[in-house]
């Protein structure tokens, strides 16, 4: 509530502290307390300063949110204004095949991508560790596709992946049959997944790269000299170490793993590949929600339980940390 | 233990066998990610009469040519579509280190009532997932009447939540007493801001200043709901245009995404150090 609130009183506010604040330069007439200095002369011209600010972030984040959830209960189409319909647009969501493949989808994405996001980072990183010559140049190379658009990577992954692309004239020069990746349903799913790891890569390598850098280097001594080997020497130190980054990415790939768009609408095209089956949840709010026929209350229910599962899965994280912990 | 030792940087010894382990794992690496990267740029240069489908493949193009950069442009108008793009993109960086660092200031250095709810929102809306919210911020862009312009694909990032808490943590960090003194001295609220405080957070107005721009002129999902006249397209939404349309022809596809990642390969090459610290800052935040 006090989000919406924010706005209005700001916009007030900065009305009234126009000529105050180009008066406070030079000391003259707090309205505000006796307090002492900048707190005296700053009693209006802070509104001014976070006024744009708030206005973009209330307008279009916190009100979309609100009316998101406002939406959901209502049977609003782009043109048309729309009337409450209660628990309608749910109901309806149970029935509705789609929903179940969508969020089928999106879960199956959590389960493919988090792990790997989790622990091929971790091991790139620790590649890339030591300051070897020329490390720079292959830490860059390796973090490049998280500069580049998704809509690039994924349009450079169809043609890669493509029935007569790289990977299969490489199968075939070895022998092995061409495979139809981007045809079969689960095929393409999973070479989505693929592609959503490839391109979180090097951005998670980066975050466990602060991360490695602060286990102190004696633990490793310590334990090398006990005789443990590379393979001991991850699993009782480096993982203990960095634990705590391993949720944290654990969080942010989840979260954006079960919103996954992008990579499958380019893959498997607009429509979700064959007879819809690679649909996503986010994929589907797109598809319904949107042109001038859009099912805008339709849309919002179903972001209303991307929401939910975004918010579950974040604390889900943290409660599974906590468990460790105790 | 009778190999001989190498050094890294660090001054750690290193020994030769597992330093050229390294190097081969690196170079395998290297092959996977920036590999299909260079197969896209050798597709985008191979002639019309070169088969591009040959097993096994042809890396390197037998009579290299810019012809398909021509050709792509008579199908769609890429060059305006990648103007499009700058525009978005370069008044993206604008409005958020404006945005960012005015509204930063007021969170962490000016005492008002209020101040902590106005955190509290832009936290709100940090928390807030986009994908969440497209559908009501496309009905309200068509309230106001911006649906399908290049102003309504900026509006919603134009002052990002995140940017203004990482500006708010940035003069947090700042000693205070030299604020105090200019303040002594007689400087006002502006004058203190411009000429004391913004100097000093340099380095994290370059990361807002490049990750909104990475984030316009890579954004997809927003421009492709509120973009519908191919007049306005932006060069992400015109790819997916010439891919939906002319996928037969792997080579004109090649040359259009070549021609919307190059410029970000080159401002990353120019600029690595604020793109790695963005990540610090923002996963921290995140």
């Amino acid at each position: 509530m006090k989000s919406t609130t924010a706005p209005r009183a700001l916009s007030s506010d900065a009305a009234a502290a126009g000529p105050t604040h180009r008066s406070s330069g030079s000391g003259r007439g707090p309205r505000r307390g006796p307090a002492t200095g900048i707190r005296r002369q700053l009693s209006f011209s802070p509104w001014l300063f976070a006024a744009p600010g708030l206005l973009i972030v209330g307008a279009f984040s916190l009100y979309p949110f609100l009316s998101t959830l406002v939406n959901s209960f209502t049977d609003r189409r782009t043109l048309v204004p729309g009337e409450f319909v209660g628990l309608a647009n749910f109901r309806e969501l149970i029935h509705d095949e789609m929903f179940w493949i969508g969020l089928r989808n999106s879960a199956l994405y959590v389960v493919g991508v988090v792990p790997a996001l989790i622990i091929l980072p971790l091991l790139l990183a620790l590649l890339v560790q030591r300051n070897i010559p020329g490390i720079t140049f292959f830490r860059s190379a390796f973090y490049t596709p998280v500069v580049a658009s998704i809509v690039v990577v994924g349009l450079i992954w169809v043609w890669m992946l493509d029935d007569r692309g790289l990977i299969n004239a490489v199968l075939e020069a070895v022998g092995a049959g061409r495979i139809g990746f981007l045809s079969d349903q689960w095929l393409l799913l999973f070479s989505a997944m693929a592609v959503t790891v490839w391109k979180g890569l090097g951005y998670y390598m980066i975050i466990y790269l602060a991360a490695l850098a602060n286990v102190p280097r004696e633990l490793h001594e310590a334990a090398a000299v006990d005789g443990a080997g590379a393979i001991r020497r991850f699993v009782t130190v480096t993982v203990p170490a960095v634990r705590s980054t391993m949720v944290l990415v654990g969080a942010l790939s989840s979260v954006a793993a079960f919103k996954v768009f992008s990579e499958v609408y380019l893959m498997a095209g607009p429509s979700g590949g064959p007879a819809g089956e690679d649909t996503t949840l986010v994929m589907l709010v797109q598809r319904v929600g949107t042109g001038l026929s859009g099912r805008v209350g339709y849309a919002s229910a179903i972001s209303v339980v991307v929401f939910v599962v975004t918010v579950a899965l974040m604390l889900l994280v943290l409660r599974a940390d906590r468990k460790e912990d105790a | 233990m009778s190999f001989p030792k190498t050094i890294d940087a660090d001054g750690r010894r290193i020994a030769p066998w597992q330093l050229a382990l390294r190097y081969v794992l690196l170079l395998v690496m290297l092959l996977v990610m920036i590999g299909p990267f260079v197969w896209q740029l050798s597709t985008s240069l191979k002639g019309m009469h070169e088969d591009i489908y040959s097993s096994p493949p042809k890396f390197l193009p037998s009579e290299p040519t810019l012809d398909n950069f021509g050709r792509v442009a008579e199908i769609i108008p890429v060059w305006d579509y990648a103007f499009n793009s700058l525009k978005v993109a370069s008044a993206n960086v604008i409005t958020n280190c404006a945005g960012a660092a005015l509204a930063g200031y007021a969170l962490a250095r000016m005492r008002y009532r209020g101040r902590r709810a106005a955190t509290l929102a832009f936290i709100l809306a940090m928390l807030v997932p986009v994908e969440g919210i497209i559908i009501a911020q496309f009905t309200t862009m068509r309230d106001l009447g911006l649906n399908n312009t290049l102003l309504g694909v900026l509006l919603p990032g134009s002052i990002g939540a995140m940017n203004v808490l990482l500006m708010r943590n940035a003069f947090l960090n700042l000693p205070q007493e030299v604020e105090e003194a200019a303040f002594v001295d007689g400087a006002n609220t502006w004058q203190r801001f411009l000429r004391i405080a913004l100097p000093s957070v340099k380095g994290t107005l370059a990361v807002v200043a490049i990750f909104a721009f990475m984030g316009a002129w890579d954004d997809f999902l927003w421009p492709l709901i509120v973009l519908s006249d191919p007049e306005n397209f932006t060069l992400t939404i015109g790819l997916n245009y010439l891919h939906g349309t002319f996928a037969q022809d792997p080579r004109l596809v090649a040359a259009g995404t070549v021609i919307a990642v190059v410029p970000l390969i080159v401002l990353f090459a120019c600029l690595q150090r604020y793109f790695f610290r963005g990540v610090g800052e923002g996963a921290v935040k995140g």
